[in-house]
């Protein structure tokens, strides 16, 4: 008996090497382990045994067993990996195909510049205000120390509605409004749309938009205004980049300057976007005149404060390098999918 | 303002080269525009003398040249017609630079030559810089000058710097003036300068003529001297030239000495011819209305009585700071002078020049306001040049009428307060030095200050700190950053998050944004068929357009939105979708400022793309807005829309329903008008409507324990029934298990009866504290269908 429970082993253990598929598997595990299966066979069998062997043989049939469905289980194992690993292979795919997306739509280039503005600012404490684009003559001449018959009048080619009521021709209206309406400490940039009767062409647009920024306060130095504009250059054209001011007039400032960016495009050693300069004027800026403070009720001789103003497009087209202005309100979607 | 290098050169000593002296006058605050230099491309180029001329052997247009440069005599070939023994020329020798290229020895039709004869085109000089240059030829010297001389000294070959001047600085359209600014610029002494005037003539100004202001509030001084044995010609060689590098054209000695003036002074000067003064007389006086006068222009001139101007005892002879008159004009007949040195109201010279449309080089001085200290110099050097240039003879005496004589300003001066405000630490010794170079009288004593007659914008403590911040340099002020103030806190307000929320979503759909104008041209109505009565046509009208395209502000912003898709249509590009966050102007009956509306357009064409894709992007924006209720209408009488597949939207705010906007189809007619695809899609929503019924709050709900139980419901409707109201029927008997119900089929055609649709929703039930049994969702159902039976005569399918 014992002998037969060796060549059973044997034949099972041999049979089970040539195993290839599931299905042989699953056949020689019924034709062993099965109920009719040859070991069960012979252990139905056992009864028959003399007490002294029965235990003898049951622990040998047992091992078989064991020996058996463990042998079966790795088999199964391999045979599921080989199947699994078949599969994989059938199912390979060319991943250097182009993915599918999902078609978001984008901000305009000018919205994607006054984003970045306006976090630089936020994150300095500055709140935007915004006002009205259809304004009095008081909020953008005015107030801002431009009487009428003042000379720089004739610079900002001025669209009126009457007498009284005029386009904007810059934000500063906002900054008035504001200055009149809040008390100092004020930071604020504020962000808009402005009109000049400019024709349009590759540089100029009748309808175009600016940011502009004021902060009152007591004890506002000049010192203040530089740096401020040394971390708002910074923000937009990259840590290395260098302003420069040169000393300007705008009737509502006074120290005034025009302010120079070291050119992105060749850090300032004279490019094609620089004119060879190696620095882009980017923006006005200067200290409030007291004639403005003045005005909103704010008194020159406890407060001071700066204010700088620059043109989005102007930024946005040097950012980009996009070169003619027109571009950017003419809504090519090939244009706007750029940004 | 262009100055000749050298005319500055006269009045202070440039101690540096040209690239640090524009780099240095730009940062005190003269921004240097360009500088042209007009011997940029000339080398070794000289002057040469033509000591024989000789046929050529083989070319009957050519001729041989024996030119004697001083060194040596050279030989050249030339062609150039006018040239003959003894002219003065200039010769560009072998290896010579030119504008146009390099000379090389050259042989012409076999001849040797060893050089070029120059013509003002070779030079790249102009006629107005040299009159009396042919045509076509070689250019011949008039002046006796020595043989080899350098052609840039010949022909006083000049930097010329363009600087950009601004309003607040007339005192600085002028060459002193520049020289001044110069001086503090680089430390250099500024060389002052009286004019000595000689007084030759016979007689006493004030037996002549004599001088009347009527109007002292425009005329603020008036300057003049008598000229007589006046001879009228050309002006001399250096003065043509300087003339015409500053961009003024020589007329006659007259007219170039007082434009020679203007420049070097930046006091305008007007000569009359004496003898045309009717009385001898000068008026300064308002024009009477309807009085007229004839400019130098030849124009006939109507004036009125907000205009000053010079008159004689009859007659205006002169528009005061604008323009003379032709009835008092210099001509070569003039044999005496009147000259006018005089300082007018300078908004009264740019109100006059505006109104009559004319500006001159002397009016843009006169407007921003001039130094009425500076009339008498400026007569004075006038009357110097006159005498010097033998163009006449000055009679002894000046006539200066000037009623207001200047009185100094007295300003404070506070050093620890400069440095305060600008956050330096300069030193009070540097501020004194600085402001003495400006001219500034410092009493240190007393501290105080007076600047000079010619700084009138220098009035506040901040004009003050700008003069030492421009000469200590902006760039050396220590940037700082607000160090010690009060905090303030930076973030946007409710309405910019939700503009920024309603960008996000917008792209988050794929629409593309968009800028256009809100200027428009008051056709666009017709253009979208929008009737004439209404309110939409009352806009905001510009007074001064650029042109009837662009004259009133938009009150809609579909055609611009229609204007930028055909714009894609036409360049062929598929589809595309767009949106636009802008603002329509309306009219305020009462009020002296529109309503600024901030509006939101989507605008869409392309395959596949439908009304429910528009109305997918609206709703998606409701939802990420916090809008919970919206209703969608049906619009059917909208002349811009397709009429089955427009709607209005409302949504609501504390129980109000509110209008919000249309969104539909552009009706075909409208898109053919516009060039737009026949299928395009088009929504203008009111954004502050929006913004009103909006909320950020948002509060948790517990994910659901129990399973839910779904149903599907498909029911045959008339064909007219909106499933809008079918879902809120369903709602309206849901129970307070149903959780949701969604569309999921609407079909029409085979198995359902004509004039119906068959409409399907998937229902979803849930408790929060149990599994629902059957039961519970067969009562919710059946009430659900009772009432769209009721409701609708809804058939169950
Ligand atoms: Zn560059």
């Amino acid at each position: 008996m014992k002998q037969k429970l060796e060549e059973i082993r044997s034949q099972a253990l041999a049979a089970l090497s040539e195993v290839s598929d599931v299905r042989e598997l699953e056949a020689l595990k019924v034709e062993y382990l099965g109920k009719k299966g040859k070991l069960t066979q012979i252990l139905k069998g056992m009864g028959k045994l003399s007490p002294e062997e029965r235990p003898v043989v049951g622990q040998v049939a047992n091992e078989i067993r064991l020996a058996l469905e463990e042998g079966i289980q790795s088999v199964r194992e391999r045979l599921n990996r080989e199947l699994i690993n078949q599969k994989l292979k059938s199912e390979v795919i060319d991943v250097t195909m182009p993915g599918t997306k999902k078609d978001l739509g984008r901000k305009h280039p000018l919205t994607n510049i006054l984003d970045e503005i306006k976090d630089i600012f936020l994150g300095m404490g500055y709140e935007i205000a915004e006002g009205p684009e259809v304004e009095t003559d008081y909020n953008n001449f005015e107030a801002l120390n431009i009487p009428k018959h003042h000379p720089a009048r004739d610079t900002q080619d001025t669209f009126y509605i009457t007498e009284n009521v005029l386009l904007r021709t810059h934000t500063s209206p906002v900054q008035i409004r504001h200055m009149k309406s809040h008390k100092p400490p004020i930071r604020i940039i504020c962000p808009g749309r402005v009109y000049r009767s400019d024709a349009v062409d590759a540089t100029h647009s009748p309808i175009f938009h600016q940011v502009e920024g004021l902060v009152v306060d007591k004890g506002v130095t000049m010192g203040d205004l530089i740096g401020t504009l040394q971390v708002f250059a910074k923000g937009i054209f990259g840590e290395n980049t260098k302003i420069r001011l040169r000393p300007h007039h705008f009737p509502f400032t006074e120290p005034s300057a025009e302010v120079d960016v070291s050119c992105w495009g060749c850090n300032g050693t004279g490019c094609r976007i620089c004119k060879g300069e190696g620095w882009v004027e980017i923006l006005g800026a200067g200290m409030v005149h007291p004639n403005v403070l003045r005005e909103c009720g704010i008194d020159p001789e406890i407060y001071s404060g700066f204010a700088f103003g620059l043109g989005i497009e102007r930024i946005t087209m040097g950012k980009y390098g996009i070169d003619d202005m027109r571009l950017l309100f003419e809504n090519d979607m090939r244009f706007l999918k750029q940004f | 303002m262009k100055a000749p290098l050298k005319w500055i050169k006269d009045h202070v000593d440039i101690n540096v080269d040209i690239k640090e002296y524009i780099d240095a006058m730009t940062l005190s605050g003269s921004k240097v525009e360009g500088v042209v230099d007009m011997a940029e491309d000339i080398e070794k180029v000289v002057v040469g003398k033509i000591v024989e001329i000789e046929p050529h052997p083989n070319a009957d247009k050519l001729v041989v040249c024996k030119v004697d440069i001083g060194s040596e005599v050279l030989q050249i070939v030339t062609g150039a017609p006018n040239v003959k023994e003894g002219d003065i020329i200039p010769l560009a020798l072998v290896g010579a630079k030119l504008p146009g290229g390099k000379i090389k020895a050259a042989k012409l039709r076999g001849v040797e030559s060893y050089g070029m004869m120059c013509s003002i085109d070779e030079l790249n000089l102009s006629k107005d810089y040299l009159p009396d240059a042919p045509d076509d030829g070689v250019y011949v010297f008039k002046e006796d000058l020595p043989l080899g001389m350098d052609i840039r000294d010949a022909l006083d070959l000049d930097k010329v710097i363009e600087f950009e001047i601004t309003s607040n600085r007339p005192d600085c359209l002028s060459v002193i003036g520049l020289a001044r600014e110069t001086s503090a610029t680089l430390k250099v002494p500024f060389k002052k300068r009286e004019p000595v005037v000689k007084e030759e003539a016979d007689g006493d100004i004030n037996a002549i003529a004599s001088i009347e202001i009527e109007d002292p509030d425009l005329c603020y001084r008036y300057s003049s001297r008598i000229v007589k044995d006046v001879k009228v010609g050309p002006s001399p060689a250096w003065m043509q030239r300087r003339l015409a590098a500053a961009g003024m054209r020589p007329i006659n000695n007259i007219v170039d000495i007082t434009n020679y003036v203007m420049l070097e002074y930046g006091q305008p000067m007007h000569a009359f011819d004496f003898e045309k003064l009717e009385g001898s007389k000068i008026i300064v006086r308002r024009a009477k209305e309807g009085e007229e006068i004839t400019t130098l222009d030849s124009q006939v001139r109507r004036l009125d009585s907000s205009m000053l101007c010079i008159c004689d005892a009859v007659k205006p002879v002169c528009i005061a700071g604008v323009m003379g008159g032709e009835n008092s004009e210099v001509t070569e007949s003039t044999r005496m002078l009147l000259l006018e040195s005089a300082t007018f109201n300078s908004a009264s010279i740019r109100h006059t020049s505006k109104k009559i449309g004319l500006r001159s080089e002397a009016s843009s001085r006169y407007e921003k306001g001039l130094d009425t200290e500076n009339t008498v110099a400026a007569l004075n050097r006038c009357a110097e040049l006159i005498e010097e240039l033998g163009a006449g003879k000055v009679v002894k005496g000046i006539i200066d009428v000037y009623p207001r004589p200047y009185v100094k300003k007295v300003l404070k001066f506070e050093p620890e307060r400069v440095n305060a405000f600008l956050g330096t630490d300069i030193p009070a010794e540097e501020m004194v030095r600085i402001l003495k170079a400006l001219e500034f009288e410092v009493d240190e004593e007393k501290m105080t200050l007076s600047p000079p007659s010619f700084r009138r914008d220098i009035e506040h403590f901040q004009d003050i700190c700008e003069e030492i911040a421009r000469f200590y340099d902006y760039n050396n002020i220590k940037p700082t950053l607000l160090s010690g103030k009060e905090a303030t806190q930076g973030r946007k307000t409710y309405k910019q998050r939700m503009e920024d929320i309603i960008r996000n979503t917008m792209t988050g759909c794929g629409l593309n944004e968009v800028y256009t104008f809100s200027i428009v041209s008051p056709k666009v109505f017709d253009q979208i068929d929008i009737p004439e009565d209404s309110p939409l046509r009352r806009t905001i009208v510009i007074s001064n357009p650029m042109g009837e395209d662009f004259s009133i502000l938009r009150t809609t912003t579909i055609p611009e939105m229609l204007k930028s898709l055909s714009v894609n249509n036409n360049r062929k590009i598929p589809e595309a979708r767009l949106f636009e966050l802008a603002h329509v102007y309306i009219p305020v009956d009462g009020q002296q400022l529109p309503d600024e509306r901030q509006t939101l357009t989507l605008g869409m064409y392309g395959s596949g793309i439908d009304f429910f894709e528009l109305k997918g992007c609206v709703e998606q924006l409701l939802s990420n807005m916090g809008i919970e209720k919206a209703e969608f209408r049906p619009e059917t009488d909208n002349p811009t829309f397709h009429p089955g597949r427009t709607a209005r939207l409302f949504v609501w705010k504390n129980g109000e329903r509110k209008d919000c906007g249309v969104l539909g189809e552009i009706h075909p007619e409208v898109a053919k008008k516009n060039e737009c695809p026949q299928r395009t899609y088009v929504a203008m929503l009111d954004v502050e409507t929006l913004i009103e019924a909006s909320s950020l709050e948002k509060q948790h709900n517990q994910l659901p324990k129990f399973p839910a139980v779904t149903r599907d419901l498909a029911i045959v409707v008339d064909d007219n029934v909106y499933v809008a109201d079918l879902m809120a029927a369903i709602q309206e008997k849901g129970g307070e298990f149903l959780e949701y119900v969604n569309l999921f089929d609407v079909y029409k055609g085979e198995q359902v009866p004509e004039g119906k649709k068959s409409v399907a929703f998937a229902l979803s039930f849930r408790s929060n504290d149990r599994t629902l049994k059957d039961e519970d969702v067969n009562v919710a159902m059946d009430r659900i269908l009772k009432n769209l039976e009721k409701g609708f005569d809804a058939q169950l399918r």
